[in-house]
């Protein structure tokens, strides 16, 4: 087994392709804030029933799967698994750029982006979202000292895994952080509930995984470097086991709220006649999400192609935007029980499904998050010596 | 849970002009110009520093006296704050609106208004990121426009779906109740108003057509005419079971 040698990746036509392509969308997303920026939020489909839509969808998303894209850098650091210890470089880069993508989403949705300076200098620490903000900015500063002790030299491992161990703390507090956004809401059938701390946390093991396979893949393609399917097939193994976990806190959620009568109702919409919602969640989020690569990676004989984790990674990735989005505008369109025991109706949507239709900006503004955290990890893997140049199974080992 | 209340010559809020003005009204005048004067009122949490904690202002409203067909208090508030309906119902602000209810068990239809609830455990306070929305020491909820950065979790934590997030461009606002566009608003109790010891727009404009569905008064003085009515009365608070001690309460629902 000859020594990980890490490598920037070579300036070639196709990666210059990819960065045009990346560098476009990013640009149609600052075109779309500045047009939000211009006309006002009439300018998305988000209103007064539904206050988080389509981008909060994408920057969810992304600061949960950056959690989890650490996952491989805290297997090999942490849990002393050798395999993945060639990986534990892009892992962090990619963890920091998936949250550096979903905080510019997050940032430049707000009603007022140019107040940035405020949400950093004024807190209010009674509020999960202040407290958001040091788990964010810590987490992108630890994760930054963790990948300078793993490339420079002459560190000895314990540091190592020591910065490895505190980054992985770390990332369960963020998903935490960003779980409890949505269970600290008491005010909301939908949410309201401790389980989403530990729901978003094996969230962000699977989509962080899923979204860890497929950039591994696209840059090992980019620049011609082999990797092993023994690997990739390890990899999709423990990808299944995330998805599994993320299915079983969603099957306990429901089955919770099943249990209380004053929840009832909210379970019945997306569960069963919630329309567009009821769909993602069973389609989405159970099948594609879920049941499919499950499946996929544990089959005899599909299980054994090498596409079949790259597959089951996207679906993952589709299931994971499904699921986010049944969580996020799905608990929003279903309405607050203000009067028990009545019917009720207003001028201002009370009593009933909110309308959401996301528009073309929403989604502009989302990819344009998505492409600025892929850009920022083809950089990180052009300037620094973070990708491995040879991921095949004969020189990674298989060995734990 | 149907009880009148009776009619009688004191249904005017109990308030005293000289309490507001010894209760150091949070008012700042800042002169533009010869004849242009802009006055924020308790905008800001300094400016509110000088609301007076001995008082808790609320509103004990009627639904026996509402009027389904009537809309005086919607109309006096938004001509007041500024705020009005451009057709867009989905993303209009709407700082105080009328609900119709129908109890399911019997039928029976009721009518009433429904704003900030100015909580004495608000869940737009303890949310919000930056501060920016804050309960002044006399409970009037109020979001300071100034530090508000639009995120909307207040809008995600509120049960009463009071507030509203401003969509578009604003023109023409009132100078006492300042708006803008990517900000959060709702109800102020009409602090300007109530810092002036005059009483809210809507409390006003619903005690003119006579229907006097909404008494405003001071919680903490035993002798005001809400104090008494609710000491007299059975009332509730919406979701009485978030224990969120509301400043605004109901009765004869």
């Amino acid at each position: 087994m000859e020594r990980t040698i890490y490598r920037e990746l070579k300036a070639t036509r196709r990666v210059w392709e990819m960065a045009v392509l990346l560098g476009l969308v990013i640009l149609a997303g600052l075109g779309a804030v500045i047009y939000l920026e211009e006309v006002g939020h009439i300018g998305t489909g988000m209103n007064n029933q539904v206050v988080w839509g389509t981008p909060h969808v994408f920057a969810i998303f992304m600061i949960v799967a950056a959690s989890g894209a650490l996952n491989v850098a805290s297997i090999a650091s942490v849990f002393g698994k050798a395999p993945y210890k060639p990986m534990s470089r892009l892992s962090g880069v990619l963890a920091i750029a998936l949250l550096a993508g979903g905080l510019a989403v997050l940032v430049l949705d707000l009603g007022r982006p140019d107040r940035l300076i405020i949400a950093m200098t004024k807190y209010n620490f009674s509020s999960i979202f202040a407290w958001n903000i040091f788990l964010y900015t810590g987490f992108m500063a630890i994760v930054a000292g963790y990948l300078y002790l793993q490339m420079a030299r002459g560190i000895p491992d314990r540091y190592i895994k020591t910065a490895g161990l505190l980054a992985f703390l770390w990332r369960l507090a963020l998903t935490t952080g960003t779980g409890s956004i949505f269970g600290w809401l008491v005010a909301r059938p939908g949410y309201d509930a401790a389980i989403m701390a530990p729901l978003f946390i094996a969230m962000s093991f699977s989509f962080g995984m899923a979204v860890f396979i497929l950039v591994l893949a696209a840059l090992c393609r980019l620049g011609e470097r082999p990797i092993g399917e023994m690997l990739l097939r390890r990899m999709g193994r423990l990808l299944a086991i995330f998805a599994a976990a993320v299915l079983y806190f969603t099957v306990v959620q429901h089955l919770t709220n099943l249990y209380a009568a004053e929840h009832t109702g909210f379970e019945r919409f997306i569960l069963l006649q919630g329309g567009i919602y009821t769909m993602l969640f069973w389609v989405g989020q159970v099948l594609i999400g879920g049941l499919i690569p499950i499946a996929m990676i544990f089959h005899p004989t599909f299980g054994k192609n090498p596409k079949a984790p790259l597959v089951a990674s996207a679906l993952v990735i589709l299931g994971g935007f499904a699921q986010v989005y049944v969580i996020v505008v799905g608990g929003q369109v279903y309405p607050m029980e203000m009067f028990p025991g009545y019917e009720y109706s207003s001028s201002f949507f009370d009593g009933q499904i909110a309308n959401y239709r996301p528009k073309l900006t929403e989604f502009l503004l989302g990819f344009g998050g998505v492409a600025l955290a892929l850009m920022i990890t083809g950089v990180g893997a052009k300037v620094l010596r973070i990708l491995p140049t040879n991921l095949s199974d004969a020189n990674v080992g298989q060995k734990s | 849970m149907t009880f009148r209340l009776p009619d009688d010559e004191s249904e005017k809020p109990d308030l005293k002009r000289r309490d507001f003005l010894r209760s150091g009204a949070a008012v700042a005048v800042i002169t533009l110009a010869p004849g242009v004067t802009l006055t924020a009122f308790g905008g800001s949490e300094a400016e509110a520093g000088a609301a007076d904690a001995g008082k808790r202002w609320g509103l004990l409203i009627d639904a026996s006296r509402c009027d389904p067909d009537c809309n005086a208090c919607v109309t006096a508030c938004s001509q007041e704050n500024g705020w009005e309906d451009t057709g867009k119902p989905e993303t209009d602000a709407q700082w105080i609106r009328k609900v119709t209810l129908k109890d399911k068990a019997t039928g029976r239809e009721s009518s009433l208004p429904v704003m900030c609830q100015h909580c004495e455990e608000p869940p737009c306070v303890d949310v919000c990121p930056t501060g920016a929305s804050f309960k002044r020491a006399d409970g009037i909820v109020l979001v300071d426009k100034h530090i508000c950065i639009g995120c909307r979790y207040c809008m995600m934590a509120c049960p009463y779906k009071a507030r509203s997030f401003i969509h578009e461009p604003i023109v023409n606002q009132k100078s006492w109740a300042p708006r803008g566009k990517g900000t959060v608003e709702s109800c102020t109790l009409c602090v300007h108003r109530v810092d002036t010891g005059r009483i809210p727009a809507c409390v006003e404009a619903c005690a003119a057509t006579g229907n006097k569905a909404i008494i405003f008064g001071d919680l903490k003085d035993p002798e005001s005419e809400i104090s008494r009515r609710l000491a007299e009365y059975p009332s509730l608070a919406l979701r009485a079971d978030l224990d969120l001690n509301p400043g605004v309460r109901y009765t004869n629902l």
